[in-house]
């Protein structure tokens, strides 16, 4: 009964959606002002009842109902019951569900902020939301249904979880990376909204801004956790596997970067209009592009979900309605954009075109890297696949401008920029970052790693330009410190953003140099020395989790002269449901290296293959994108995204009568 | 050349470099890491109407099933060794040092990754099985169209795991 009212909320939603679709837009296009404030009830109709049947499918699960054959193939009663609620998206039917619920949640969000908006964009915006929804609706109600019953043969209990899902990451890994994969949704209806209206403004940008950022934080947490999760759970010591899937995030990313910064020119300078909009509807595209490799069985990868052709054309073809339609739209209304501002080679402008060139050729190489051996195979050319070295390679080539600029960007005016104002700041900080960049790796480890140094190289220059310019701002200050808090909160997210990134790249440059893995045969009591370290096995143990039996065994790690490090445990857990193994990692924590210990397979006499990596930094990459996401909140919560409501709506209120003007 | 033309002409050279630049390493790259596929029935009578065996000190991916009662261990060390078969009768040898992946099972369907040593002899540095034990890579589908893959699922209990849990086997079923 309960599957039942989720299926039909389920499908209210959907004609919610549909109704939103068109009815706002009929008001605009009429003048008809209570069609065009109908948007906002039909979008909280949407999310209410998409909720509803998400909360029916939670039921199904806690209820252990395996009439569900969702519930049945992804739960099973020996599961704990916080896997239970988690199992909801652990699979494809409820995870896009989940899919669904964020959809809506993001469009009722617009809907409840939207009275800063002017009526006609704001039922615009809203009504591009709808379509999305009729597509995403229309593929779950088609191909995807959550609640398919399993009458007449109901099964006494479920298949179980996949064993590598039941883990804390699963309960927020999924729901963050879908808040920043459809969040790329409202930059994109804003985006379709101004095209629609004929007006790209910096007004449109400074809307826009805020949801962009937030979208792009939350698919920056989501791909950090997804990393950090794969680090310890899948256990083979990676923390990046260039997996298509993983590429499949990382390309809305960097799309996502890059507009970002183009929304800031567009609203600082209101230049840059047509590009940024090209960048809003890649970002969306390349998130629907994502949905399709993940959902429709094209990939091999840990993540794919089970193949099924019907979802795949489905995605496909609304990937390409999307895409055409948009881009239809684009050519018709941005001819007639003008940019009249003007700025010098050297200037902010110009360098933040160039972070934008660097991250859409990353962009086009991740996808060559992720679509190429799919084109292969549909061509008949036989069947490739492309390694880490080439996306590994491609990287490090492009860090190298990125990085370069980055540094140059903040420390440069908009409009024109005279070198010698700030050559010496910036000798000083290459200076640093040389002698520092080859220092550091050597007081370290005491060899010297080309690329290591290359990459602490351009993330100090990163470091010292930064903390150039935050002297530059505050040099005319008397009083250094309130001067450096009035700086505003757009300002330090940019200084965090940028820090973050560095710290990122000095993890990565780190670890990828300096990490020492061994696969060592050892029972209990063998010993084993690396790199200072000591690592006993001490003893192997048996014991019964809820729905899986553990062999665990304990390391006692301590340093060659004798001083205790501490205690690793590490798993290898059977699950009985799914008759699968399961590796659980052990690791021992500080912020300047980790220790990793896997276990492999049992051998003849009772000792074991144990894998052993000691990873030093490797802390610093998923810190340094938890310190961009910090600046991202930051930026997004700026005073003038806020305090101006007074001042915007009578602004609002001259958008508005301009508008019915251009219109009339 | 006014000079706003002469800026234009800077950015747009610099751009336009920059691409060049850009797809010549791209192109590099990808000719220093494409991997082909092979089947084992491929590596020992050779690929498509043209009958191409790859050579000795290629760098190659294989797909195959694991043939039940060929894995062994060298020694007292981790390296390992097991068959690959497809279509059959032509079997392949992958030796590998280090852990295998903790859903390697024989009669399963892997990919390894790795260079050629002999003619039918593969070092493999990677060796890949899905998560999901019905799951089969599709290039390897692909290759064994018309031979029957029986599912671990289905497996007698004897062939599965010896020892210690088969007293669980009854618990959780799913009715089919």
């Amino acid at each position: 009964m309960i599957g039942e009212l989720g299926h039909f909320a389920l499908a209210l939603a959907f004609a919610f959606s549909a109704l939103l679709a068109f009815i706002p837009l009929i008001g605009v296009a009429r003048g008809h002002g209570g069609q065009m404030a109908l948007a906002r009830p039909l979008t909280y109709g949407m999310f209410i009842f998409t909720l509803i049947s998400f909360i029916a499918l939670v039921w199904g699960f806690l209820a252990n109902d395996f009439s569900i054959a969702y519930v049945a193939n992804n739960s099973n009663t020996a599961l704990p019951a916080i896997y239970r609620f988690t199992a909801v998206w652990g699979s494809h039917e409820g995870s896009f569900l989940l899919w669904m619920l964020v959809q809506a949640s993001w469009a009722a969000a617009l809907a409840l902020f939207s009275n800063r908006l002017p009526l006609v964009f704001a039922a615009r915006v809203l009504a591009v939301m709808g379509m999305i929804g009729v597509g995403f609706y229309l593929f779950m109600l088609l191909t995807s249904n959550p609640f398919e019953r399993t009458i007449p043969l109901i099964p006494v209990d479920g298949r179980d979880l996949n064993p590598l899902l039941q883990d804390p990451g699963m309960i927020i890994h999924p729901p963050l990376l879908y808040m920043g994969y459809v969040g790329f949704s409202v930059a994109f209806a804003f985006a379709i909204a101004a095209l629609l209206g004929g007006r790209l403004d910096s007004a449109w940008a400074r809307w826009s801004r805020p949801w962009t950022i937030a979208a792009w934080v939350f698919l920056t947490l989501g791909i950090m956790v997804g990393s950090w999760w794969a680090y310890y759970e899948l256990g083979w010591g990676g923390w990046w596997f260039w997996d298509p899937v993983e590429n499949a995030s990382f390309m809305p990313w960097l799309a996502g970067t890059a507009l970002m910064h183009s929304l800031a020119v567009t609203e600082k300078r209101g230049t840059f209009k047509s590009w940024t909009v090209l960048l809003a509807i890649a970002a969306f595209s390349l998130s629907l592009l994502g949905t399709f490799l993940v959902r429709s069985g094209v990939l091999v990868s840990v993540h794919a979900f089970a193949a099924d052709p019907t979802r795949g054309m489905f995605l496909l073809g609304f990937l390409g309605v999307v895409i055409a339609g948009s881009l239809l739209l684009y050519a018709i209304r941005a001819a007639k954009v003008q940019s009249h501002s003007r700025y010098d080679l050297f200037s902010r402008e110009v360098l933040l075109l160039g972070n934008n060139v660097v991250l859409v050729t990353a962009t086009v190489v991740v996808m060559i890297g992720t679509l190429l051996p799919l084109f292969f195979q549909q061509l008949g050319l036989g069947n490739i696949s492309i390694g880490e070295p080439f996306f590994d390679e491609m990287f490090m080539w492009l860090t190298i401008p990125f990085a370069i600029i980055l540094g140059l960007g903040p420390l440069t005016r908009w409009r024109r920029q005279g070198f010698s104002e700030i050559r010496n700041s910036l000798g000083l900080a290459l200076l640093l970052a040389v002698i520092l960049g080859f220092a550091l790796p050597w007081i370290f480890a005491d060899v010297v790693h080309g690329l290591a140094a290359l990459g602490l190289i351009l993330a100090l220059w990163v470091v010292f330009t930064t903390v150039a310019e935050l002297r530059m701002r505050v040099a005319s200050r008397e009083q250094k410190l309130p001067a450096l808090v009035k700086l505003g909160r757009s300002h330090w997210g940019m200084v965090l953003g940028h820090l973050g990134f560095a710290v990122m790249v000095i993890g990565i440059a780190m670890v990828q140099n300096y990490e020492v893995e061994r696969t060592v045969r050892m029972g209990p009591g063998d010993t084993f020395e690396e790199r200072g370290y000591v690592f006993s096995f001490e003893e192997m143990y048996e014991w019964q989790g809820p729905n899986f039996i553990s062999d665990t065994a304990t390391f006692r790690v301590t340093r060659t002269d004798g001083s205790r490090v501490g205690i690793i445990k590490s798993e290898k857990r059977f699950y009985t449901v799914t008759r699968q193994m399961q590796t659980q990692t052990g690791l021992q924590v500080n912020p300047f290296r980790d220790l990793y210990i896997a276990l492999g397979e049992e051998l003849e006499d009772g000792s074991w293959a144990v894998r052993i990596h000691i990873k030093p930094f490797v802390r610093w990459i998923w810190g340094g994108s938890i310190l961009m996401a910090i600046g991202g909140i930051f930026s997004m919560t700026d005073k003038r995204y806020r305090l101006r409501r007074r001042l915007r709506a009578e602004r609002i209120r001259e958008h508005d009568v301009a508008e019915q003007e251009a219109k009339a | 050349m006014n000079p706003r033309r002469k800026k234009r002409f800077i950015m747009t050279s610099g751009i336009l470099g920059g691409v060049a630049i850009a797809t010549a390493l791209v192109l590099y790259a990808l000719s220093q890491n494409i991997d082909l596929f092979y089947t084992p029935t491929e590596i020992i009578e050779g690929k498509g109407s043209e009958q191409v065996h790859p050579e000795v000190g290629q760098r190659i991916r294989i797909g195959g099933l694991v043939v039940p009662g060929s894995v062994r261990r060298e020694g007292s060390g981790l390296t390992v060794s097991f068959n690959l078969i497809d279509s059959g009768p032509a079997e392949v040898i992958v030796d590998f040092e280090g852990i295998l992946p903790d859903l390697f099972r024989e009669g399963q369907g892997i990919v390894a990754q790795g260079v050629l040593i002999e003619p039918n002899r593969l070092l493999a540095s990677e060796v890949l099985a899905r998560h999901d034990e019905e799951y089969m890579p599709p290039a390897l589908a692909e290759a064994l169209k018309g031979i029957e893959h029986v599912p671990p699922s289905q497996w007698s209990d004897d062939d599965y795991r010896n020892n210690k849990d088969d007293d669980n086997e009854s618990g959780g079923g799913y009715d089919r």
